[in-house]
């Protein structure tokens, strides 16, 4: 079962890497925000993982929790300052362009 | 032993939707496509490998298990309540920044004004 | 009475979280919890017009919604795994926005709603404008699903009281 474990902990790495690549390639900055948040609440599971394999879960899991919620605040962080830089924009120009069709 | 073949389906399961959810990240052709991948593949996946943890957490009953698991299902549900909120976040600024949507037709429109 | 309420919440938090049991421990969970209670009890609950029956239904009525929402997560993630292994052209990709009315009037329920819609397949709430929600759906099919109000109802039964 710790085999299982740790079989399982290096799946979700190595299942990190194609998310990396929408990192290093992301047209925008948002992918790459939102790849870097679905890499954040991986790495809380793996925190969790890691405890399990040293046996030492009961500290390991104040670890993931605190990273749930930093990856949670940064996120939120990162789309009010991305927000911020074109505050005044609705969504009438868009639709109004689909009904035009 | 059936808690510990319960919680090895669960991981199972999580990973394979965990697959889903970066090979859409991957091939998805716009931002908001991907971040229907992301938001859903991240949350479910997240759950169920957690769920499975702790249950495995549960094979010897004592005290100190407990707590971890209590633990472990606080940080289930706290994800599972902010998941959605930041994917929220996250797509409204990224419509606002005007963002080209991917249509059927080949052509792309985006929020401009 | 609220008050009493979020000290019990506030101390539960800090016993899972501590995790021990001796009486220096519980003191200073009492002190702390006492102290965040006195000053900051009026963050939580800011409707405090309902009375406690009202809140013991909503918490009854809360484990089979969840139930069914875990359900519509499943059902979202197959959707999305059959979506992404898809070999060559993805087929079913087609999306569009679609703008619904709500007839929600808490604020809590409008967030509960975009929450489900969100975690629902093939549809994510872009933004909440008063009573009216900007959906980006995923493809035709889903589009046409998320009209139909089966889930509002859901929603407004439990946290709203069933007043629709």
């Amino acid at each position: 079962m710790e085999n299982f474990i740790a079989y399982a902990g290096v799946a979700i790495l190595a299942l990190m890497l194609p998310i990396m690549y929408r990192i290093i390639a992301g047209p925008t900055a948002i992918d790459r925000i939102v790849a870097v948040n679905v890499i954040g609440t991986k790495t809380a599971v793996l925190l969790i993982i890691i405890g399990m394999i040293f046996e030492r879960v009961e500290m390991f899991v104040d670890f993931a929790l605190t990273y749930a919620l930093l990856n949670f605040i940064g996120s939120i962080a990162a789309a009010r300052f991305l927000n911020r830089v074109n505050p005044t924009k609705s969504f009438t120009a868009m639709e109004a362009e689909e009904s035009k069709e | 032993m059936i808690i510990d073949t319960i919680s090895i389906c669960l991981i199972c399961i999580g990973i394979v939707f965990f697959i889903g959810g970066a090979v859409g990240i991957l091939r998805f052709p716009d931002f908001y496509t991907r971040m229907h991948a992301a938001g859903k593949g991240d949350t479910c996946s997240m759950f169920l490998i957690l769920l499975g943890l702790g249950l495995y957490q549960l094979h010897e009953p004592t005290l100190a298990n407990f707590l971890v698991f209590g633990k472990i299902m606080f940080i289930t549900i706290f994800i599972m309540v902010t998941s959605p909120t930041s994917t929220h976040a996250l797509i409204k600024a990224g419509f606002e920044e005007g963002i080209k949507m991917w249509t059927r037709n080949g052509e792309k429109k985006g929020n401009v004004k | 009475m609220y008050r009493l309420v979020i000290f019990l919440l506030l101390f539960g938090i800090w016993i899972i979280f501590s995790g021990q049991f001796d009486y220096f421990h519980l003191s200073l969970g009492l002190i702390s919890c006492g102290i965040i209670t006195a000053i900051s009890s009026s963050f939580f609950f800011s409707n405090r017009s309902k009375s406690f029956g009202t809140r013991l239904g909503e918490l009854m009525r809360l484990p089979g919604y969840s139930f069914w929402l875990l359900w519509q997560i499943i059902l979202s993630n197959v959707h999305i795994l059959k979506m992404a292994l898809t070999p060559g052209e993805i087929k079913e990709l087609d999306p569009s926005l679609v703008r619904i009315k709500t007839n929600l009037k808490t604020d809590f329920g409008k967030y509960a709603l975009a929450n489900s819609i969100t975690l629902t397949p093939g549809t994510i709430t872009i933004e909440i404008d008063g009573d009216e929600m900007l959906i980006h759906s995923i493809s035709k099919h889903t589009a046409k699903g998320v009209k139909d109000d089966t889930m509002e109802r859901k929603v407004a039964r439990v946290f709203e009281g069933g007043g629709q």
